[in-house]
């Protein structure tokens, strides 16, 4: 395919069934394998029904990057995305705490964090959810909308609160208290 | 053996003395017996078979299994087979689940968790891939669905972030539990996981209470196992979810869509505890469920390309609160029709109710349309009903029985026997014969679908053949390679995934994908009439033996199925005791059964089966 240039993930989390396919796509991927805990999308479901897919929110100001000790953060010119590289990476995860979202977790097995890396441009996550018909994930430019800047502040959040959120939205009051 | 899909090993967790142990099982014994429910019935007969007949279902000499299989985690939409000795059927029965606690067990390491003995005081089980830990959960004893989710999934991810500060943000652990019913050990209890889950048929959710077991979390964080055949493994799995994605009535509507089709078209659903299986109810249809109730379209579990679940949630009016799902199928029947409920708010709020309480949705909805019948009769009065107005479609009286059998409260302490043992006891207290009011098959209320009108998938001996009794997702049926058949369902249960996605496969693509996990290169033909045929017939033979309480003389259908059809398109039909008769010995000869449908000794030999045929013998005393 042509190249992409830069993109970010759209994301639309009530119309995530918690069918955890895009997790299957990223660690086919990225590890050979299916491996849900090494995936870089990672569903959370702390409370049944409010599914919803944590990743890399692709933010303008890479807070990350900033916290990286070690240099091992990196921004790919040409999609945007964030890379990190398994050999500078000494686990300290100063990327977790300074990332708005705690997003980035460190691999089961390997030192080293996992942070979504939009898959060389193409996705496998958004892929598979556009294929089945969810479409809570969806691919879109990187542009200098002024929307776009402060996209992290709606999907760069903690578990926590994101849920929180999609609790008053499926459950209204009855969600109250859930958490 | 690790590889071929397995993790390679079991644990064994013996609640009586708080000790974990590995078990592992030979090559040999894997690919006879597979995993789920054929490993559970071997497992189940290796250690209790001599003594079968003398085992308490609810006491510490049960086992509890809960098996994935091969398959589960490649095969899309993982299931985990929950099995033991069953409190209904005094049989085997393979009750499964799903979820992403199979995945999640895989990924810890372990197939299954084979669980033993009794804990002292109420337990729960984390499982952190090796590490298996057994923990106090009397804070959570007593609790319902919803606060035990909460709390124990709460707790324990609250400690693996506290315990691993560095990984960065835990996903919550998976987990199975039981509410208030499981713990009263009423046997129409289920295994409940998240909301809307469980399985059912069996009653193992008593099982679990019987042996103080609250619940089981686990978090896996390794790879699913090595295949024998990735590249094909992956192949067929992309292409199982390619098969489902075009099939859009599952995806769209989910099982809802049969509220309204099976009764008025198929005239096979529930209504008032059987008297009718006819209605033509529109406010039932799942259109109406969709613009009324869903909040969620589509919802599902790990690595499923249908997600035929809809989430459905009461926002006002008195029913307000109320979570389920669509409902599916069986529980808009028998939490809806069953009942002579027929709006989508009373179907969602009775489902949220028994769901809260830990009831098995058939199971308790059978029951409780065998007590209004009683009522409607005259047979059981307001009175002993603890001054409950038991009408069909009064579903706050209904929610109010169902939680005095959750908590055996008054009459509820019968019927928590379930229907069946309820008949009997409350017979006899009446001195009247009230088993033909009750619709069961070997002590287990029978699946939403009916057989009178012939027009639905079950066969007339369906259930009175089936080694799993009244369970309606695995029956007899001729010939024997049908789709939900005992022997096509051994598939499913024992690979363990789930029946809806491999709906619209042909069976020699569903046998591809065991051997491109597996490698043991099973053909179409031996799996049914050798691997699914030795599973049933040792499950036939335990079924047979029974006991201690009930022990089952013949194959019959409930005398309900024989009064024909009052309403719809094939009113006055029923089969005849003729018809069912012949059909019976059809089916046996077919799988080797004697005329009085047992295990002949050539049939048991031929697959290996010696020493079944040998205790079968005794215990029958032929």
């Amino acid at each position: 395919m042509s190249k992409p240039g830069k993109i970010w993930i759209a994301r639309d989390y009530l119309k995530c069934s918690g069918c955890r396919l895009c997790e299957i796509a990223c660690s086919l991927h990225h590890e050979g394998r299916i491996w849900p805990e090494a995936s870089r999308v990672r569903v959370f479901m702390l409370v049944p029904g409010v599914e919803y897919p944590h990743l890399c929110a692709q933010c303008h100001d890479h807070p990350c990057m900033d916290a990286c000790p070690t240099g091992a953060i990196t921004i790919n010119d040409e999609t945007g995305a964030i890379n990190v590289s398994r050999d500078m990476c000494t686990g300290c995860a100063s990327c977790v705490d300074a990332c708005p979202g705690r997003i980035p977790h460190l691999h089961p097995t390997l030192n080293y964090a996992l942070i979504c890396d939009l898959c060389g441009g193409d996705p496998e996550c958004v892929k598979i959810c556009t294929e089945g018909g969810w479409n809570a994930l969806r691919v879109v430019p990187y542009t200098d909308d002024p929307l776009e800047l402060y996209a992290y502040r709606l999907y760069a959040r903690k578990p926590e609160d994101a849920t929180r959120g999609l609790l008053k939205i499926l459950y209204g009051e009855v969600g109250e208290g859930m958490l | 053996m690790s590889g071929r899909g397995y993790a390679g090993k079991f644990a064994e967790i013996d609640l009586s003395t708080g000790s974990v142990k590995e078990v592992r099982f030979p090559d040999e014994t894997l690919r006879k017996y597979v995993g789920g429910r054929g490993l559970g019935v071997k497992i189940l007969w290796d250690r209790l078979g001599e003594k079968w007949d003398e085992v308490d279902p609810l006491g510490p000499e049960n086992i509890l299994l809960m098996l994935t299989g091969p398959l589960t985690g490649f095969f899309p939409g993982g299931r985990i087979c929950i099995t033991g000795k069953s409190p209904q059927s005094n049989g085997v029965v393979g009750s499964t689940i799903a979820g992403e606690f199979p995945v999640e067990l895989k990924c810890a390491g372990w197939d299954g968790l084979i669980i033993t003995g009794e804990a002292e005081k109420p337990k729960y089980i984390l499982v952190k891939d090796s590490e298996i830990d057994i923990r106090d959960a009397s804070h959570v004893w007593g609790k319902g669905a919803r606060d035990t989710y909460l709390t124990l999934v709460k707790e324990t991810r609250s400690e693996l972030n506290a315990k691993n500060p560095l990984y960065g943000e835990w996903k919550e652990p998976a987990m199975y539990y039981i509410g208030p019913a499981g713990e009263k050990k009423v046997r129409t209890a289920g295994v409940l996981g998240k909301w809307a889950h469980g399985a059912g048929y069996g009653g193992y959710g008593a099982v679990m209470g019987s042996k103080k077991l609250k619940a089981v979390l686990v978090k896996g964080t390794g790879p699913l196992p090595e295949v024998a055949d990735h590249e094909k493994t992956l192949q067929m799995m992309r292409f199982v979810w390619r098969v489902n994605f075009e099939h859009d009535l599952m995806r769209r509507w989910g099982t809802g869509y049969a509220g309204y089709n099976v009764g008025a078209q198929l005239s096979s659903e529930p209504v008032r505890n059987w008297q009718e299986e006819w209605h033509d109810e529109r406010s039932f249809g799942v259109d109406e469920f969709e613009r009324r109730v869903w909040v969620k379209r589509y919802w599902g579990d790990f690595g499923c390309p249908t997600t035929c679940l809809k989430l459905a949630v009461i926002r006002t009016g008195k029913y307000k609160g109320s979570i389920a799902d669509n409902p599916d199928y069986e529980l808009q029947a028998y939490e809806g029709t069953n009942l002579g409920i027929f709006t989508p708010e009373e179907n969602v709020y009775m489902v949220s109710v028994i769901e809260e309480l830990g009831f098995c949705g058939i199971q308790v909805g059978n029951t409780l349309g065998f007590a209004a019948e009683l009522y409607q009769r005259g047979i059981l009065t307001r009175e002993e009903l603890g001054g409950l107005d038991l009408k069909w479609g009064n579903a706050e009286a209904f929610a109010k029985l169902a939680e005095m059998i959750a908590k055996r409260e008054g009459i509820g302490d019968v019927l928590a026997e379930g229907t069946f043992r309820a008949a009997l006891r409350l017979g006899q207290m009446k001195g009247q014969d009230l088993l033909k009011y009750a619709v069961t098959c070997k002590g287990i209320g029978i699946g939403a679908h009916g057989i009178r009108s012939g027009l639905d998938y079950p066969m007339g001996m369906s259930y009175a053949c089936s080694v799993q009794g009244g369970d309606h997702t695995s029956v007899a049926l001729l010939p024997i390679t049908r789709s939900v058949s005992d022997h096509s369902m051994m598939m499913s249960d024992s690979g363990v995934y789930c029946l809806f996605n491999e709906m619209y496969l042909k069976k020699e693509e569903i046998i591809d994908f065991f051997n491109a996990v597996t490698g043991f290169g099973y053909t179409v033909d031996e799996w049914y009439y050798d691997i699914a045929m030795r599973i049933i017939e040792i499950q036939r033979a335990l079924l047979l033996i029974g006991g201690p309480d009930i022990k089952w003389k013949v194959d019959d259908n409930p005398a309900r199925f024989y009064e024909p059809l009052p309403s719809g398109p094939k009113k006055g039909q029923a089969p005849t005791r003729e018809e069912i008769e012949k059909l019976k010995h059809e089916y046996y000869k077919v799988v080797g059964w004697d005329e009085r449908g047992i295990p002949k000794s050539e049939t048991l030999k031929k697959l290996g089966l010696e020493d079944v045929d040998r205790v079968l013998r005794k215990k029958l005393e032929l």
